[in-house]
């Protein structure tokens, strides 16, 4: 048949559909009448719980002002933040270089911010790091260049979870590879290693290992030996991170077809060299999900500390309530906390989320 | 170039030096016979189709010269260095040979460039501009030159095979393994990746192909090698091979094949 023979067919756009308002309304919400009755109740009761929000958490509210000013008949009192704010925020840190802690909350919430950009992760990026630790630590122990000493012992609240999540994270996320690599290794006494580790961290609760980190681990050294109990629960969370970071790096190595693992070995590549160029850069990529979900959970988990007497932030608002004066404040300082916790992990899930997308647009399948 | 000119050019050129040899090779699959009793010599600038059904033994005999497969009895040398166990070995033996995939196997997160100056500068430790030049000059080669910024998931099956072939040329072998590189390819794709094939050979390139492209081997190949059941069961220069072929199973194998 030759070509003349078929008509040519004209290239045409897709229909289009556009739907007005009212239509969408009308073929999503009041399609059926029980639809419609759903409908209806279901917008009383939005608007009932927020003229309620609104009424008690803001327009009845009591923004400033002693304990007394809050009553029965007023909103939330948000009174008590003022008052408690700082204490909640910095725990028992020195009350006149408080604004040491604050400078390295804003330091770290501006690296991270500008991190995120990947256009601008460069050497200079690293050295600004490098600089702005060094400058973290000089905010918070102080006893150089004029500033007054302060023990890490009477660090706490916001600082201190921060400092626990991102030490504990930073290194145990490259301790979780190593033993998501040893767990796939082809040597049977590295395996057998890593699957212990593993199994054994994650048999425990996370109680448990800190409990030994400060309790037990003391008692197996020799007299007169101690380490700091900040350093061993530091460890301890970083350990017990280390075993799950490793069973969700591993599921990204399993992920990766063979054949990548082949095509590097047939080119001559070593196998760390491997591991670097091909393997990881993949397989961390497609667990960015997982990874951001265990460290989400860890940035919480440090509120277990407590338990081991050290004063994060959320044992800070604990203790802030013990003033009997603002104890009935409880709703709204429990607020200001979850508030702060979300912040925190939403920039974490949300961040994610965005990298994942860039990397996918740069790499697509 | 007539088929029968070529082949006598290469043995010329060839000088008959072996390249690999491999003696008495057999490996299992657990209880599975895969290669029984392989004996074969390679000579320098020698081309090899080796082909039979699947199952047969084909890909595990090439994969076993760079050692993605062990053997299990038997000798393997390659540029007179024999495979063993010994890690040094065989990291020398996979720089001298190339070898082309059947699902190309590019890295999906390097760009085509980079992909191809990966080994170069890490395994020959050579600068990037210079791995980068090499790159570019072998990817005009390819036919793709206009393609080496972008990722392998942006090309055609056709193009990313190309970018295989290019990336093993990198590296300087001195042999190339294809294993059945155009298995994986849409209809209209594989000429142009036989074109690039062809030319490898006319250059004198030492090849060992494991495909079905019975065109390809007849006018390429100086011998064919068909292999079922994990044994070499048929060698012989193509002329003879499709003319006169002495097994039964080649003769049953090759009406399979050519009825089409």
């Amino acid at each position: 048949m030759s070509t003349a023979d078929l008509p040519v067919v004209p290239v045409q756009q897709a229909p289009t559909v556009r739907i007005g308002a009212l239509q969408w309304l009308r073929t999503n919400l009041f399609n059926t009448w029980y639809n419609a009755v759903l409908s209806v109740l279901a917008l009383a009761l939005i608007c009932l719980v927020v003229e309620r929000a609104v009424g008690w958490g803001l327009i009845g509210a009591v923004w400033s002002g002693p304990a007394s000013a809050c009553t029965e008949d007023t909103g939330a009192c948000w009174a008590v933040l003022g008052e408690k704010g700082r204490f909640i925020v910095f725990g028992r840190y020195t009350y006149d270089e408080q604004w040491r802690p604050l400078v390295f909350l804003l330091l770290f919430v501006g690296l991270v911010g500008v991190s995120t950009f990947r256009r601008l992760w460069s050497k200079w990026l690293g050295l600004a790091w490098a600089l702005g630790l060094i400058a973290m630590g000089v905010l918070m122990w102080g006893g150089v260049l004029g500033l007054r000493f302060v023990s890490h012992e009477d660090w706490g609240g916001l600082p201190l979870t921060v400092i626990l999540a991102v030490t504990a994270g930073t290194f145990g996320f490259p301790i979780g590879i190593v033993l998501a690599l040893g767990r796939r290794s082809r040597l049977p006494a590295i395996r057998a290693v890593s699957v212990a580790y593993i199994e054994l961290i994650r048999g425990v609760p996370l109680i448990t290992v800190l409990f030994m980190a400060a309790v037990m681990f003391p008692l197996f050294l020799p007299p007169g030996m101690n380490f700091d109990k900040l350093l061993r629960v530091v460890v301890g969370l970083m350990l017990f991170e280390a075993a799950y970071i490793a069973e969700v790096v591993r599921g990204g190595l399993q992920a990766l077809p063979k054949g990548q693992y082949e095509a590097a070995d047939a080119l001559g590549l070593t196998y760390w060299r491997k591991t670097r160029l091909i393997v990881l850069p993949q397989a961390l990529r497609l667990v960015i999900p997982g990874l951001v979900n265990t460290f989400i959970g860890l940035f919480k988990d440090t509120s277990l500390v407590v338990i081991i007497g050290l004063f994060d932030f959320l044992f800070g608002a604990k203790t802030a309530l013990n003033d009997p004066v603002w104890r009935s404040a409880y709703i709204e300082v429990y607020l200001f906390v979850a508030a702060v916790y979300f912040c925190f992990c939403f920039f974490m899930s949300k961040y994610s989320q965005s990298l994942e997308r860039d990397l996918q647009k740069s790499a697509r399948r | 170039m007539s088929t029968a000119a070529t082949a006598v050019a290469s043995q010329a050129a060839a000088g008959n030096e072996v390249m690999i040899e491999l003696a008495g090779v057999n490996k299992w699959y657990g209880e599975f016979h895969v290669l029984r009793e392989i004996n074969l010599s390679v000579h320098r600038g020698e081309r090899i189709v080796i082909c039979g059904p699947s199952g047969s033994g084909k890909s595990t005999l090439i994969r076993c010269i760079n050692r993605l497969e062990e053997h299990q009895k038997g000798r393997i040398v390659v540029e007179g260095i024999e495979l063993t166990n010994d890690v040094k070995n065989v990291d020398q033996i996979r720089r001298e040979v190339g070898m082309v995939f059947q699902q190309f196997n590019l890295f999906p997160h390097l760009t085509v460039l980079e992909n191809c100056c990966l080994a170069p500068i890490w395994v020959r430790k050579m600068p990037r501009a210079e791995a980068e030049k090499i790159a570019m000059h072998y990817l005009e080669r390819v036919r793709i030159p206009e393609q080496a910024r972008k990722f392998p998931g942006q090309l055609s099956g056709g193009q990313q095979q190309r970018v295989a072939i290019a990336r093993a040329l990198c590296m300087s072998p001195k042999v190339m393994l294809f294993d059945e590189p155009t298995s994986a390819l849409d209809p209209e794709m594989i000429k142009e990746v036989l074109d690039v094939m062809v030319g490898l050979a006319q250059d004198g390139m030492t090849m060992l192909c494991v495909t079905h492209e019975m065109g390809f081997a007849r006018t390429v190949a100086d011998r064919i090698i068909f292999m079922d059941r994990g044994e070499i069961v048929e060698m012989a220069p193509p002329k003879e091979f499709f003319s006169n072929p002495r097994s039964e199973r080649t003769k049953q194998f090759l009406s399979q094949i050519l009825e089409h």
